[in-house]
């Protein structure tokens, strides 16, 4: 009897362990998720070679918003409609000329609540997407219709995947969510034989190289209004903070205190005033506060260990998270603007770093070490208000410098698990893992406006 | 004059220039055949006269005792003489150690003609002789390489372990012999750190490193002006493989010379 009672409640406790696990995911990628269908698209004339790209995109697009279930494609029935004439009532239809009908989707096996569909032809020199969407759980066609809308692009592979990231924005946008359509990941690689700072599309496409040192340029950061980058190079020697226009390429004003180290700059939400880590009283590095041309500098940390890595609170504008070893190996720590408050995030385990808030200001993604032997780091969330913490990644290789999406839905991440560094962007439950770079060794990224 | 008047005579002058051209053109006269095919042997092309493809001396100036090279090639020749040098083969190259500035003349002969090209030598008298070369001296790298070794650190820490403290006092004396054999000489102390903390902050651990590794050498008499602290974190590794042998080696204090 005793035995059982105690088999019942670690069952229970283990149970409540599992759902524990998994709230931070929660909070942020939600629970049940409606089940969507989406149609391959037709084209005609010169849209049709384009089909299968847009198809792809579309529906990579849909899945990686992580906000459907999608409905298993080999269960689509054999009538897929292209426009909503498509749609014949059951009554009307014989049984010999079958059309499409809204419950082919809703009932099962497919048992979708969403259908994307429609076509595409080209006209003008141009690509034109006519796509819907239904809920198909309506009784009739009239009720049904979502969305309506065309969309233009260039008859090229770059236009049929312009017009399928605009409709899934659109369908994105209809469930609450962010796309990252015209956001820009920046990132270090070192494929030109330097570490110099690249930026690309959040789909891996447009890899571009935006400084040019030769020399060893890191660790980037991006004002909020996505018009600054901030990184560190060695370009005049010592480590220093370095500000580019991202508007006209061209490196801003900004005086670096008089210190052999200044690094790891980000920017306060206003985009005012950038935090960093300075070695300026020549024994420590410490947090540092100036605006964005160097001046008005302040000191925020004073202590006699390592502190860097600043991440001012986007929500309240008055915490910063930053790495400091005060215990001891580097943690993940918290403290008021004005330095006040300090303390310990982690536990003390492993080593911690890379603080990345998300848009909410209440939870951190970071890389910790804890459970791991030394450098192999994983990618965890933490619930700043209760410290409840979920690991996203378990042991593939290092896994490093998380950060937010825009839709705060997604993270990208560096991580080596399939050999050299590389970019990676996942869902933030640690599902839809994709793979942006390959050229060199790239890390570092940052996913800005 | 009114703009419609000059109008009507630059036409009618245009006219008139078109009318004459119209009256000088020949009748189209009918396409001549094509040349009948050639028969059998064809003719002989008649010879090529040479062509000097190359004369060139490299260097173009030289200082007395020292050898320029001559290079030449010349095509469809027969006989090619240099002067002063004499007669020389259709292309080939040679040493002249001319004692004053002098033109090479090259002669091409060919059953086609002749040709000719000229090339340079400017010769300047050397400056006096330097004073007997010094002794050889090693450079300020080899020095360190040779005398100054890496301090090496716990992971994690900057702390001077003893085997740090020994290392760092040989390299005071080391660092003093050479700050007196280079006095305008400045040395870099470089932190490096093993690749397993974060990029980010081994930055701050390897400056840590330096400094520690700094402020040791100064107690110990070496000017404080004289070494420069930098720290590359983890970005500039030593040894790459993931060993604990190889990790000690990556975390060191290393000297390097200034600029």
């Amino acid at each position: 009897m005793t035995k059982k009672l105690l088999l019942l409640t670690c069952a229970i406790a283990g149970l409540g362990l599992m759902i524990r696990a998994q709230d931070v995911v929660l909070k942020i990628v939600g629970g049940e998720k409606p089940s969507i269908a989406v149609a391959d698209f037709r084209g005609a004339g010169a849209a049709a070679p384009l089909m299968n790209v847009f198809n792809q995109t579309l529906f990579a697009d849909i899945e990686d918003s992580g906000l459907f279930k999608m409905a298993a494609k080999s269960m689509y029935p054999l009538q897929v409609p292209q426009q909503p004439s498509d749609f014949q009532p059951l009554a009307a239809q014989t049984p010999t000329r079958k059309a499409p009908w809204l419950t082919d989707w809703s009932s099962p096996p497919v048992s979708a609540k969403y259908l994307a569909f429609g076509y595409a032809a080209s006209q003008n020199d141009q690509i034109v997407l006519s796509g819907w969407l239904f809920d198909v759980q309506q009784a009739d066609v009239t009720g049904a219709q979502l969305i309506g809308k065309r969309y233009f692009g260039p008859v090229s592979e770059a236009g049929a995947r312009k017009v399928a990231h605009e409709f899934a924005a659109d369908i994105i946008a209809k469930f609450g969510g962010e796309s990252m359509l015209g956001s820009h990941i920046y990132f270090v690689s070192d494929r030109t034989g330097n570490k110099e700072i690249w930026s690309m599309e959040p789909d891996g496409s447009n890899q571009k190289r935006l400084t040019f040192y030769n020399s060893i340029t890191t660790m980037p950061s991006v004002s909020p209004d996505g018009t600054k980058l901030a990184f560190t190079t060695f370009a005049k020697g010592n480590p220093g903070i370095f500000i580019l226009s991202l508007e006209t390429g061209r490196q801003l004003l900004f005086v670096n205190p008089k210190a052999s180290l200044n690094a790891t700059a980000s920017f306060t939400p206003d985009g005012k005033s950038v935090l960093f880590g300075s070695s300026a009283d020549g024994r420590y590095t410490n947090i540092y506060m100036a605006n964005t041309d160097g001046g008005n500098l302040q000191r925020i940390s004073r202590s006699l260990k390592i502190e860097l890595e600043p991440k001012v609170n986007p929500k309240t504008g008055n915490e910063v998270a930053f790495v400091s070893g005060r215990s001891g190996p580097q943690q993940i720590w918290k403290m008021n603007i004005d330095g006040t408050s300090a303390e310990m995030l982690t536990t003390g385990e492993g080593d911690a770093s890379n603080p990345a808030w998300h848009p909410n200001g209440e939870i951190i993604a970071f890389s910790w070490t804890r459970g791991f032997s030394p450098g192999n780091f994983n990618i965890f969330l933490m619930d700043v208000a209760s410290r409840r913490v979920d690991q996203l990644t378990h042991g593939a290789g290092k896994n490093e410098n998380p950060n937010w999406a825009p839709d705060g839905r997604h993270l990208v991440f560096a991580s080596n698990r399939k050999g050299s560094m590389q970019i990676f962007t996942m869902l933030a439950d640690g599902t839809h893992v994709q793979q942006l770079t390959t050229q060199g060794r790239n890390e570092m990224p940052i996913w800005g406006k | 004059m009114s703009k419609r008047k000059i109008a009507t005579l630059l036409l009618s002058v245009f006219l008139m220039m078109f009318a004459a051209g119209c009256k000088k053109k020949p009748v189209a006269a009918a396409p001549p055949p094509p040349p009948p095919p050639p028969k059998e042997t064809p003719v002989a092309p008649p010879p090529k006269a040479p062509t000097v493809a190359q004369f060139s001396a490299e260097p173009s100036s030289i200082e007395r005792g020292q050898a320029a090279t001559l290079r030449w090639s010349v095509n469809d020749a027969t006989a090619v003489t240099i002067d002063p040098l004499g007669t020389v083969q259709n292309s080939g190259s040679r040493q002249v150690f001319p004692s004053n500035t002098t033109t090479y003349r090259l002669t091409a002969t060919g059953a086609g003609g002749n040709a000719s090209a000229s090339a340079t030598v400017n010769v300047t008298v050397p400056p006096p002789p330097p004073a007997p070369p010094p002794p050889p001296k090693t450079t300020l790298t080899e020095m360190l390489e040779r005398n100054v070794g890496d301090a090496l650190f716990d992971y994690d820490s900057s702390d001077l372990r003893e085997d740090a403290r020994n290392t760092l006092t040989r390299n005071s004396d080391s660092l003093k012999a050479i700050l007196r054999e280079f006095p305008s000489a400045t040395i870099v102390v470089e932190g490096h750190c093993d690749e397993r903390g974060s990029a980010e902050y081994n930055l701050g651990l390897g400056d840590r490193r330096a400094t520690a590794a700094k402020e040791f050498l100064t107690q110990l008499g070496v000017p404080a002006d004289k070494l420069r602290t930098i720290s590359y974190g983890k970005e500039r590794q030593t040894c790459t493989e993931q060993s604990e042998a190889c990790y000690q080696k990556n975390r060191r204090a290393h000297f390097a010379p200034g600029q």
